[in-house]
């Protein structure tokens, strides 16, 4: 029990920054979501079980369009493609974990990733029990303010017509924090430049699937030259 | 609500598998014992850059350039949000202030 709650205090303090920003995008798709008809339920059953911040903008997205399940699926495995390299990099952190590592797996989105591949628990902590922790905060408060965002939609009306651009500047803002934190471009230009080629050709409908197989195309062939760049 | 209430929970359930699928997939693939392929390695370094560039543009899919109001709100308010996170590198302010611009640009100005 002590190695538990000695994990605990060591975790709490790791996710203070995701509770702020967790705060406002949490209670932003609540309230997203609430202006689209779907209330505190559905904003509970969402935040707990796909627990993936940016899908669920793409999921509101996709609730209000016609009923398209296999495109659902397969929009989910794209967005969410950048977890397969996640998980990469955590096969070697997540070994020996037990029963936890499900869970640990299960709540590995960007937030846990970007503070456990960097951060190891002080000494005498168990490092299990102490991502174990990071991961709960993290889906606790996105559960929360989730919820607090789909009453506060639904208990006030007021004009919410643009909050959807909450999800357009969340990613612009990740752009530029990944754009500022590397010397080679070529990965993220590929990826907006060849987005941007197939949206004007092949229009808003049917661009994703083609830019993603586009997108393994390039950065595969042009393997060489981009690696020999990127700094290890 | 535009889907039904059977409609809305099949595709949700999806949503949860599919995101599942791409969190457990290493773990199955490469168990604790095994090295990862060095071209798997790579795409793990260079994908995630890839892919916020993908979501950006995503986002953006349904801007009307060719007609009124020629897309002038999202460049402006995406304008906002690159100069402020540049001056002042804060997350939140710089999505806040973004949402809170284009919010007031397509209510009252476009």
């Amino acid at each position: 029990m002590n190695k538990k709650i000695a994990a605990l205090k060591a975790a709490f303090p790791h996710t203070i920054p995701i509770l702020m920003g967790f705060l406002f995008l949490g209670i932003a798709f609540g309230i997203l979501l609430s202006s689209k008809g779907y209330t505190l339920g559905w904003a509970l059953l969402m935040s707990i079980f796909i627990f993936a911040g940016s899908m669920q903008f793409v999921a509101i997205d996709l609730l209000t369009q016609s009923f398209n399940p296999i495109n659902a699926f397969f929009l989910t495995l794209l967005v969410n493609a950048r977890h397969l390299f996640y998980g990469i990099s955590m096969l070697s952190k997540y070994r020996n974990t037990g029963k936890k590592k499900a869970y640990l797996i299960f709540g590995l989105i960007d937030e846990s990733f970007s503070i456990l591949c960097s951060t190891e628990p002080p000494a005498g902590v168990d490092r299990g029990w102490f991502m174990f922790f990071v991961t709960l905060f993290n889906h606790i408060y996105w559960v929360a303010a989730s919820a607090m965002g789909a009453l506060l939609g639904s208990l006030f009306t007021f004009n919410s017509q643009g909050i959807e651009f909450v999800m357009t500047a969340l990613f612009i803002v990740i752009f530029i924090n990944q754009w500022k934190s590397q010397k080679n471009h070529i990965p993220a230009l590929t990826g907006l430049g060849v987005s941007l080629s197939c949206l004007i050709i092949l229009g808003p409908n049917d661009f994703i699937i083609p830019s993603m197989i586009l997108i393994l195309l390039v950065l595969s062939l042009f393997r060489k030259n981009i690696e020999k760049e990127v700094a290890p | 609500m535009t889907l039904t209430f059977s409609q809305a929970l099949i595709t949700i359930m999806l949503i949860a598998l599919g995101t599942l699928i791409t969190r457990a997939l290493p773990f199955l693939l490469f168990p604790e014992n095994k090295k990862t392929p060095e071209y798997i390695q790579y795409l793990g370094k260079v994908l995630p850059y890839a892919v916020i560039g993908l979501l950006v543009i995503y986002c953006l899919k349904s801007v009307t350039v060719l007609s009124a109001p020629y897309g002038l709100p999202e460049a402006i308010a995406i304008l906002c949000v690159v100069l402020l996170h540049l001056w002042k590198k804060n997350t939140l302010l710089s999505i806040g202030a973004g949402t809170l611009i284009y919010m007031v640009l397509v209510q009252k100005v476009f």
